[in-house]
């Protein structure tokens, strides 16, 4: 009885919203309309400004597609070696203006205390100044994307990495006061002008845009691993697919705890540091 | 209409004349700027926005604080501020072209702004900032242009033309929280990540804007002959008064949260700014003359309002003018960039070219001001005679 009740009660209440009730109220379909599509329009912005969607674990997990990401493990890195980001920069036509003002870097070493702050302990001794590498982390809800205005870089759907259209950047650089990780850096000179020799397999930037690092998606197109991968000697770099459980850095991952950078922001990295 | 905009004393005439030779200089400067680059300016890998984008966040709140004076108008029936409110909304209408003409100084790809409008990104706050800023300016140059156009007929204000400007209330507040929604959403900027930036940033503009106009009409009277009612100074000082206060307040609510709660990464910009960090100290000297000229300024300011002293209302008003300026226009913008996401520490100071535009932008706002005070003074004199 009392369910009956309710289930007329539900009834009723759904027939004063349904469409033919709108439209006796003198709502013109029209208008009715012109209500949906405003809705449509507030819901697709809404769900863009804040990240609604942003289940990061969801998006690990999923198997069908593919999720590039690196695994680091500094303490194979050698001091002093800079083979990694020397042949990107070449092959990238990363220029070298020789100042830190105009700096542009796609990939570079810094002190395990400057990536990890929170990891220094003050009783232990030298290992807070490890050479750590690091570059752009491909996060999964990357927050330069977000504030970008002309999606000249967005997230590809299809693997995770965070792009560029240096044709469309306007040179804003809201992407860089919005990356916490400083990964980004602007041509604030003509980018030729601090190239010694100029790679023309691949394009030169021009002055007033954004650049950073790609996970060298050209080399990934032709199946190939990104160049600082490949040129580490140590083999303190991994590159891997993510969401495929038999892949090397999903083995690595598993086996062995690993750290992120700045986790708490939400951003999701997808480069990880063997500890 | 606009030709009345030009009549006036031959000082008048040169000053115009002095505007243009600023402007000329600059943008001569800025097509150096086009060729080489932003590298001319302070700015750098760490310190990715300086002067130009300040001055943008400055005037944002400039060209919202017409409000002030369409408010007490409109809503309250403040009729003293019946004769001025056009004024405040040609000044809306420069400090929003200012704030334009900063943005576009500041792009590295200025050629390619449109970008904004053909991938339009409701994702990006400055998508929303471009549209609420071209709003805000196309309203006001219609609302500014009809009420001077009929000063002369002695017209009232049609309909169509106050529903505009109670649509231009909520728009004014929008445009300057979009410009904090710039700065409060970012991820690791902790100076900016905070939920009070939106009504700091309009306290702020409550305070600067009137306090602005004060100058603004001061200086009209020594120059133009045209005398405004004494009794609008006073309340435009009290409006000052109150926003300034708020500003302040708000200010030290982020000093009690940060210290108070010890975080590092929260107190770290603070320390910076105020004390130095790591021997760092090319800013201490700016905070602190922005936080006395800020406190004196109200104490010269409640005074004056309570003896009704013009001198000391004016005085304080050109204080809490440069208080907001400084805070503003310099310290917050590249107070959030320090320390940097590595953790390490780079100064700004601005270089001669990049204050030249900036000077030029300036100059490029005081012109149109100049010439639609002088328009809308002209027609009232005109209309005042028997």
């Amino acid at each position: 009885m009392k369910n009956n009740k309710l289930i007329e009660e539900k009834k009723v209440k759904a027939e004063m919203f349904s469409e033919s009730d709108i439209l006796e109220k003198k709502v013109s379909r029209k208008e009715f309309i012109k209500l949906g599509a405003i809705g449509t329009i507030l819901a697709t912005a809404g769900s863009r400004v804040f990240s609604l969607h942003a289940d990061e674990k969801q998006q690990l997990s999923s198997q069908n597609s593919v999720r590039w990401g690196m695994a680091i493990d500094p303490k194979k890195c050698k001091e002093g070696c800079t083979d990694c980001i020397t042949s990107c920069h070449e092959a990238h036509n990363v220029p070298d203006h020789h100042d830190k003002k105009n700096e542009v870097k796609w990939i570079w070493k810094e002190n395990q205390q400057t990536l990890f702050p929170e990891k220094v302990s003050p009783y232990k001794k030298n290992e807070n100044n490890l050479p750590y590498i690091t570059l752009c982390n491909h996060c999964d809800t990357p927050s330069c994307v977000r504030v970008c205005p002309t999606q000249a870089t967005w997230k590809r759907s299809e693997d995770g990495i965070v792009m560029m259209d240096y044709h469309r950047c306007i040179g804003c650089r809201f992407c860089m006061a919005a990356c916490p990780y400083g990964s980004r850096s602007f041509n604030y000179k003509n980018p030729r002008s601090g190239l010694d020799k100029i790679n023309s397999s691949y394009p030169t930037r021009t002055i007033g845009v954004v650049e950073k690092c790609n996970f060298c998606a050209e080399r990934i197109a032709d199946n190939k691993e990104p160049l600082c991968v490949i040129n580490c000697k140590e083999k303190a770099i991994v590159f891997g697919n993510l969401n495929d459980p038999e892949s090397e850095i999903r083995q690595l991952l598993e086996k062995y705890p690993s750290e992120r950078r700045k986790v708490e922001l939400g951003t999701g990295p997808a480069v990880f540091y063997l500890s | 209409m606009i030709e009345q905009g030009f009549k006036g004393s031959k000082k008048f005439k040169l000053w115009l004349l002095f505007l243009a030779g600023i402007i000329l200089t600059a943008v001569a400067t800025y097509r150096y700027q086009l060729s080489e680059g932003l590298t001319i300016t302070g700015m750098s890998r760490d310190i990715s926005w300086g002067f130009y984008v300040a001055n943008f966040t400055f005037f944002v709140g400039v060209a919202a604080s017409a409000v002030m004076l369409v408010i007490p108008y409109y809503l309250h029936h403040y009729e003293k501020f019946g004769p001025v409110i056009v004024l405040g909304e040609w000044l809306a209408v420069a400090a929003v072209i200012m704030s334009g003409l900063f943005i576009m100084a500041d792009m590295g790809q200025p050629q390619r702004f449109l970008n904004i409008l053909l991938h339009p990104t409701p994702g990006s706050m400055l998508f929303w900032d471009m549209l609420v800023l071209t709003g805000y300016l196309l309203l006001n140059l219609i609302i500014a242009w009809k009420t001077t156009g009929i000063i002369q007929s002695k017209a009232p204000a049609p309909q169509w033309l106050r529903n505009l400007t109670y649509l231009s209330i909520p728009w004014a507040i929008a445009i300057h929280t979009v410009t904090a929604f710039l700065y409060s959403g970012l991820p690791g900027r902790h100076l900016w990540l905070t939920a009070i930036m939106a009504p700091r940033f309009l306290a702020s503009a409550f305070a600067s804007g009137p306090a602005l106009l004060i100058l603004l009409f001061k200086l009209q009277e020594a120059t133009n002959n045209y005398k405004f009612d004494p009794k609008v100074y006073n309340t435009l000082g009290k409006i000052v008064l109150y926003g300034m206060i708020v500003n302040i307040f708000f200010y030290l609510m982020e000093f009690f949260t940060a210290f108070y709660s010890n975080i590092p990464s929260h107190k770290e910009t603070l320390t910076y700014l105020f004390f130095g960090l790591e021997g760092h100290h090319k800013m201490v000297p700016w905070a602190w003359a922005s936080a006395l000229l800020g406190v004196s300024g109200i104490a010269v300011l409640g005074f004056s309002i309570a003896r009704t002293m013009q001198k000391g209302l004016v005085f304080s008003a050109l204080l809490i003018f440069f208080a907001t300026y400084i805070d503003k226009g310099l310290i917050l913008v590249i107070g959030g960039f320090i320390p940097s996401p590595m953790g390490t520490i780079t100064e700004y100071s601005i270089t001669l070219p990049e204050f030249i535009i900036t000077a030029g932008i300036w100059a490029i706002g005081l012109l149109i001001i100049s010439v639609a005070f002088q328009m809308t003074l002209n027609l009232k004199k005109e209309s005042e005679r028997p």
